[in-house]
């Protein structure tokens, strides 16, 4: 039962992490048709611009910086170089993001070392919030679920109750129309693009302490990201919650639970052997099996559903 | 005409075609013989030796121009993209491992020459499994399950021992003793002949598919899928054969790969090599069917020796890459392509000294940016690692200002030279195609 109550919250903060992530990229994929593999990048350079700026001014204030700097970065980008490789068609595009995330990459291990950095939890967030069943509950993680709800509530009040979100909400399902009708969809996509990247930095902001600062994590996190967008279905931001939340929860429990198929064949009275057919695959026990589990459950969902879960149109 | 071919009979007839594959596919006799020769160039003849470095480097670029070819006809023939495309390559890898091991042991006496058609047709068999359900959709639905494909194998290849061999991957020897010409396989330049022929006969074979029913239909689909229906064909079908087809060639690349290396790891299925896959079709052009070759040899060229002087290859290929897809979409086949209308009116001579006056501001701006990318480099990294940034015996110090001032100079002052240069370029180029237009009326 404790089990279950702890998993069950730290699921639910990766999964509100991952939607952090995701839901900048399902609105950018969604409305501009770029695969942004770049995007995980803006996730890292968001951690590292805190760890540099919070040496500084300290934790508070870089909560906010660097997402700014993450989104000012994000509207150069579109502005003076997207823009001009979207004439060249959508894999020109992507492609475009793939080298970016290449020298991304480069640049941050130039700038901050090919090792870790010692980015902290702050230290009044650095102790239990409460316990449960005799296991702590960490008071980051309840500021990481904090932060992430009011950002969930911000964007969909930005979304539903203004005018530029339903400028947004049309250009997802209807760019040509939104364009026919007199707006500017070109800063539109500006104003979504940095939008995600401040997003992306901020899930790496309060990301970065929770889990680890160095070069490789957003080739870590990238794949993941892509899954949650998918999953969820293009166009649809309730689909990328859902997703996200059902990604955040699967990862945390395959972890914790340690079982295998063996184990469920010995329930139903079947010993497996080493002699066994498939006894390899029959005894891999849940846990090493977890970190496969996001993209066997994208395959399933695409093959069943090629819109995800909840798509609005066609990828 | 045809009578008197009728008349000469068939012997001339052959000489007629032998001629005419002669005449219309020299490029590809020509780089063939190149390839045979190009080792010979660094031989030793005091020691009699090959150059270990170049011979393994021509080998890598064989394999890449079979991948990166196979990646092609999902790409750009069928329009697919796949972003799991190494899986293929890997699993055709580790299928001939296990079958140069079971020759080494003799229970299976297969020559070493027809290995690369068991690597193949292991590439085959897991194409047609995953290809099955891949294949049942397109477009950006087909590039994110390709994407999961492509990482649940390497998850799997790190899991299970039995195939994959874990972490360590399988290890093999190649000196089989089993052999069609009685070769040993001991030294790498008979592997690299081995190579060079298993290249001609894909590359051949890959050509012939374009000229199928299949390939034009691949073509067809990648179009517009919806006439492609209309006209009685399958789309899913198609994607699915050509698919198939392309994890073999994929697959023979792989088999290379193991009798290159006599290893396979997880290396050979994981991302990295499916986006080299990319990198090397794409850079080289997906319009044209020999654009990746070109691409592949370049790739592999600037992968072996820019890594071997400098650590931020990373840099470079992204720059390389941002470049290509912001000015050159057709990629570098694409840009050959251009000059075709220009050099048919005769009038390329036209555009050489346009393009001399670019080299120089070019060069600068080159010299100027990678010497930016050093000097950082060797700022943090270098410095982390204990190396020293020395050029041609002089050790230029990143801390103090004059090698920076230098770089900033060359960058920003062949930045502007380049500028005017391409401006006046542009207006050659233009005055060119003007003067073909109007000929072209007059004619």
């Amino acid at each position: 039962m404790e089990v279950l109550l702890v998993s069950l919250l730290n699921g639910l903060v990766y999964g509100m992490l991952l939607f952090m992530l995701a839901s900048g990229l399902t609105l950018i994929f969604s409305m501009m048709g770029v695969l942004n593999f770049a995007h995980a990048s803006m996730y890292m350079l968001g951690a590292y611009f805190a760890f540099s700026v919070s040496r500084v001014i300290g934790f508070w204030p870089a909560l906010v910086v660097a997402p700014v700097l993450c989104g000012g970065l994000g509207a150069l980008i579109e502005m003076y170089a997207l823009r001009r490789v979207h004439k060249n068609g959508h894999i020109a595009e992507l492609l475009f993001t793939v080298g970016l995330a290449f020298i991304i990459e480069k640049s941050v291990q130039m700038a901050w070392g090919l090792l870790p950095v010692a980015y902290r939890v702050p230290a009044v967030l650095d102790r239990p919030l409460f316990h449960v069943y005799g296991s702590n509950f960490h008071a980051y993680r309840g500021f990481m679920l904090l932060v992430s709800a009011v950002m969930f509530g911000l964007i969909w009040l930005l979304l539903t109750r203004t005018r530029i979100g339903l400028v947004i909400q049309a250009a997802l399902t209807h760019p040509d129309m939104v364009g026919a009708l007199g707006h500017n969809v070109p800063r539109v996509f500006t104003i979504v693009f940095a939008g995600g990247s401040a997003l992306a930095g901020l899930a790496g902001v309060i990301g970065g302490n929770y889990l680890v600062t160095e070069p490789s994590m957003a080739v870590t996190m990238g794949p993941i990201v892509f899954v949650v967008v998918v999953f969820g279905g293009l166009g649809s931001l309730a689909g990328c919650f859902i997703a996200s939340l059902i990604m955040g929860l699967v990862q945390t429990f395959a972890v914790v639970l340690d079982v295998s198929f063996a184990d469920l064949l010995a329930h139903l009275g079947l010993k497996v052997t080493s002699a066994t057919p498939l006894a390899e695959f029959l005894t891999i026990p849940l846990p090493r099996v977890g970190a496969l589990l996001p993209y066997l459950m994208l395959i399933l969902v695409l093959l069943l559903k090629p819109r995800g879960l909840m798509g609005t149109r066609d990828t | 005409m045809s009578e008197g071919l009728v008349r000469t009979g068939a012997p001339a007839l052959a000489a007629g075609r032998a001629g005419g594959l002669l005449r219309r596919q020299w490029p590809w006799l020509a780089t063939l013989a190149f390839a045979l020769i190009v080792p010979w160039f660094s031989f030793d003849w005091t020691t009699g030796r090959h150059s270990g470095f170049i011979v393994s480097m021509l080998s890598q670029i064989g394999i890449m121009i079979i991948f990166a070819l196979s990646y092609n006809m999902l790409m750009g023939q069928a329009g697919l993209l796949s972003f799991g495309h190494a899986v293929f390559l890997g699993l055709g890898g580790y299928t001939t491992a296990h079958v140069v091991n079971a020759a080494k042991s003799g229970t299976l006496p297969i020559p070493l020459e027809l290995t690369p058609l068991v690597g193949g047709l292991g590439g085959l068999a897991f194409a047609l499994a995953l290809g099955y359900f891949a294949t049942k959709q397109r477009a950006t639905a087909f590039a994110m399950i390709t994407l999961g494909i492509g990482e649940l194998v390497t998850s799997c290849a790190l899991m299970f021992q039995t195939f994959f061999g874990g972490e360590g991957g399988v290890s093999t020897n190649r000196m089989t003793g089993h052999s069609l010409f009685g070769l040993g396989y001991a030294p790498p330049i008979q592997v690299y002949y081995l190579i060079v022929g298993w290249t001609a006969i894909s590359v051949a074979l890959m050509l012939l598919l374009t000229r199928t029913p299949l390939g034009r239909m691949a073509n067809a689909c990648r179009d517009n899928f919806e006439r492609a229906q209309f006209v009685g064909y399958d789309p899913r079908m198609v994607r699915f054969f050509q698919f198939a087809l392309s994890g073999f060639f994929a697959g023979i690349a792989g088999a290379l790969y193991t009798l290159t290396y006599e290893i396979v790891t997880y290396d050979t299925v994981a991302g990295a090599l499916s986006a080299n896959a990319l990198l090397m079709t794409y850079i080289g052009g997906v319009g044209v069917f020999a654009g990746p070759v070109v691409g592949a040899v370049l790739i592999v060229l600037l992968q072996s020796w820019v890594s071997l002087l400098s650590n931020s290859w990373l840099v470079y290929a992204g720059v390389l890459f941002i470049l290509m897809v912001t000015f050159a979409p057709g990629g570098l086949a694409g840009l050959v392509l251009m000059h075709q209308p220009i050099w048919r009116a005769g009038r390329l001579g036209r555009l050489a000294g346009p393009y001399l006056r670019l080299v120089v501001p070019a060069l600068l701006v080159v010299v100027g940016f990678v010497l930016v990318i050093e000097l950082c480099s060797f700022l943090t990294i270098g410095a982390a690692q204990g190396k020293s940034f020395t050029l041609s015996h002089v050790t230029i110090d990143p801390r103090t200002a004059g090698p920076w001032a230098a770089a900033a100079v060359l960058l920003a002052g062949g930045g502007v030279w380049l500028r005017y240069a391409i401006g006046g370029f542009g207006a050659a180029w233009a005055r060119v195609t003007e003067e073909i237009k109007a000929t072209g009326m007059r004619a």
